[in-house]
């Protein structure tokens, strides 16, 4: 288990700032997610801590060594690709073996960590064959246990599941966190999806543009995001947002839409808002309800779109300028182009302000 | 599917002039090829009758024996074998060395940060279009400097050097295509450069280096030139003993033997095609289809 510091890195491609003056602490045993959409840094992050992409400045650290320019192989790493990248011509044995096998390890040695590593991955009937007669599942089962056998103590992964189709997807993400649970090392792992980040992450850093716009738990990420590119990169369908303004009711606080109207006097604001202060709600779909029975209507809207996803419903309102997703029961029946009220449950909003749209 | 369309006929006026076209040149460019192989197989009375196209009537294998083993290139007379030899000892080692290098030098471009790697692949393309007659003079008082000029190392070395920036660029855009992940997980794993080259690489390059022997190996068993300005008087390739079985003439001109040294010349390059010709076309377009 080793921890990994970056320092004040900066990356140029070509003469172009991919990252400046970048700071990450990743902690020992911890599973860390980068999330991104493409062009964010995330994958270029990922290469400078392996070696692979030569950082213009800074430093960086895995467990205590200063290895800002040391060579892949001596960083005590291993890396996953989102191409497999397999050697063709050498069977799945021979491929888990060859990190050893160049370090000079005793050929015991080597056979006891290949047959670990086959056993956990369940790859031992396939030792003999060769990348090409595999599915893409075992394909990236490999690619894993060649990273397992070369015992890092840092696991990088570079979008290591956006070749599957959902199945496997899904499949490989379940037995990547019983991995990490087994081994207990430190992984970081890029991605641009949300679900493998939400499910994977002992911590999220969302970035964009070479920035890490927040870094936290995934809950938190998801309930507390710092801005409105964090809120609106998380979940699916993604946080409503709402432009309006933030009003004092009598010693109350109040936000205000032509369409909506919420209590947000108990919402934890960073600094007291000024008055008629011009601010976005940002309200997931979960915490919208639909014809409430009691408590205070938010306001009404016609439903425009139902698109039911067998375990629940999203629900679509529409009008005067806004859009609302609401997740609703799969028991519920919509009426299209009927009028409704909803409600907003005024303890999970977030709120924005409108020029910065940094949280308030 | 359980009905399939009606196949169309075969046959149409289009089929028919297609067929025809393509037969014609066929039989065009295999003339040639007939008038020699049935004017190696007459004796010397039967062509001096001066009738080109018929079929010899005595067939005799002679002449053949004496192309191979006795015909005269100069005053020397042990026939073309000599040639042959000659050439094998400079095919075989210019295709190996040329191919070597043009790997090495495509790799190395291609995944190694070669600094100027850009404008060394520029020059080097440069040099496979400036025609060699004006580098000649210049190189052949380079290897008399060094003392290779007429040596069979001599001769290998000029081959390499020539047969270099077409291999680079084969080999070059050939890894263009493999993924750099391959490469880059193979440095994680700790491979330096000649072993990610020997282990990795060289293997996974059958197909491109099938290629590149039959390009090699057809283009300096053809040579000519460079065998005769720097392989020296004990290296000649077969291509410049053809030209002197041809041209040395004792009284009759022996068409017979003439036909037979030169189709013995062409058998090699003949045979590659013939073998390999499927391999050739895969490796060609093996860089366009993903695998």
């Amino acid at each position: 288990m080793s921890n990994v510091i970056i320092d004040k890195l900066d990356i140029q491609l070509s003469g172009v700032d991919i990252i400046s003056q970048l700071d990450l602490d990743v902690r020992s045993g911890e599973f860390l997610v980068l999330l991104g959409p493409s062009g964010c840094g995330k994958s270029t992050l990922l290469h400078s801590i392996a070696g692979l992409i030569d950082v213009h400045g800074g430093r960086l650290e895995i467990d205590g060594k200063d290895v800002t320019w040391a060579d892949p192989k001596d960083r005590g790493i291993g890396m996953v690709f989102q191409s497999y990248a397999l050697y063709p011509t050498m069977t799945v044995e021979k491929n888990l073996s060859f990190g050893p096998r160049v370090a000079g390890v005793p050929k015991a040695e080597i056979a006891r960590r290949v047959e670990r590593a086959a056993t956990m991955l369940q790859l031992t009937e396939l030792l003999q064959r060769k990348p090409a007669q595999l599915s893409g599942g075992q394909r990236q089962r490999v690619a894993i246990g060649r990273a397992l056998v070369r015992e890092a103590a840092v696991f990088l992964f570079d979008e290591p599941l956006s070749n599957l189709d959902a199945k496997l997807r899904a499949e490989l993400r379940r037995e990547l966190k019983q991995l990490h649970k087994q081994l207990g090392a430190t992984m970081i792992y890029v991605t641009h999806d949300q679900v493998e980040a939400m499910t994977l992450a002992s911590r999220i850093a969302v970035m964009k543009d070479g920035k890490i716009q927040q870094i936290d738990t995934p809950a938190t990420v998801y309930s507390r995001p710092v801005n409105m590119f964090v809120a609106g990169f998380l979940g699916a369908p993604s946080m409503n947002f709402v432009e309006g303004r933030i009003e004092r009711v009598d010693g109350g606080m109040h936000f205000v839409a032509p369409t909506l109207h919420v209590d947000v006097s108990a919402y934890p604001f960073v600094n007291a808002p000024q008055h008629h202060l011009p601010a976005v709600l940002g309200v997931r779909p979960e915490h919208i309800a639909l014809s409430p029975q009691s408590g205070p209507h938010a306001g009404s809207a016609t439903i425009s779109l139902v698109e039911p996803m067998g375990s629940n419903q999203i629900v679509w309102l529409g009008g005067e300028g806004m859009s609302l997703a609401v997740e609703a029961d799969a028991q519920f029946a919509p009426m299209l182009d009927r009028r409704i009220d909803f409600a907003i449950d005024a303890a999970q909003v977030s709120l924005f302000d409108l020029p910065s749209r940094q949280r308030l | 599917m359980s009905h399939s369309p009606t196949r169309r006929s075969r046959v149409t006026p289009a089929r028919l002039g297609l067929y025809a076209l393509l037969l014609s040149s066929a039989a065009f460019f295999l003339l040639p090829l007939y008038v020699m192989l049935a004017t190696s197989l007459k004796p010397m009375e039967e062509i001096r009758l001066g009738q080109l196209f018929t079929l010899p009537l005595h067939v005799t294998i002679e002449p053949w024996i004496q192309a191979w083993a006795s015909a005269c290139t100069g005053l020397e007379c042990r026939g073309i074998q000599v040639g042959f030899w000659n050439s094998v000892k400079i095919v075989v080692p210019s295709t190996i060395a040329s191919i070597f290098f043009g790997a090495l030098n495509g790799y190395a471009l291609s995944f190694w940060r070669v600094r100027w790697a850009g404008r060394l692949f520029g020059v080097l393309m440069f040099g496979a279009f400036v025609p060699y007659q004006v580098m000649m003079y210049p190189l052949v008082r380079a290897l008399a400097s060094v003392n290779l000029f007429g040596t069979l190392t001599g001769i290998v070395l000029i081959h390499t050097v020539f047969g270099m920036p077409v291999m680079t660029l084969l080999f070059r855009n050939y890894y263009a295509g493999v993924p750099s992940e391959l490469f880059k997980a193979a440095r994680i794993d700790g491979g330096g450069f000649w072993r990610i080259f020997f282990q990795l690489m060289l293997p996974m390059s059958l197909p491109i280096i099938a290629v590149a022997v039959i390009m090699q190996m057809t283009n300096i068993w053809n040579d000519f030139l460079l065998g005769l300005v720097f392989a020296g008087r004990e290296n000649l390739p077969m291509t410049v003993q053809l030209n002197n079985v041809i041209n040395t003439t004792t009284g009759e001109r022996l068409y017979n033997v003439n036909m037979a040294a030169t189709v013995l010349t062409s058998l090699l390059p003949l045979a590659v095609y013939l073998i390999s010709g499927r391999w050739f076309v895969r490796g060609i377009t093996a860089g366009a289809v993903k695998g």
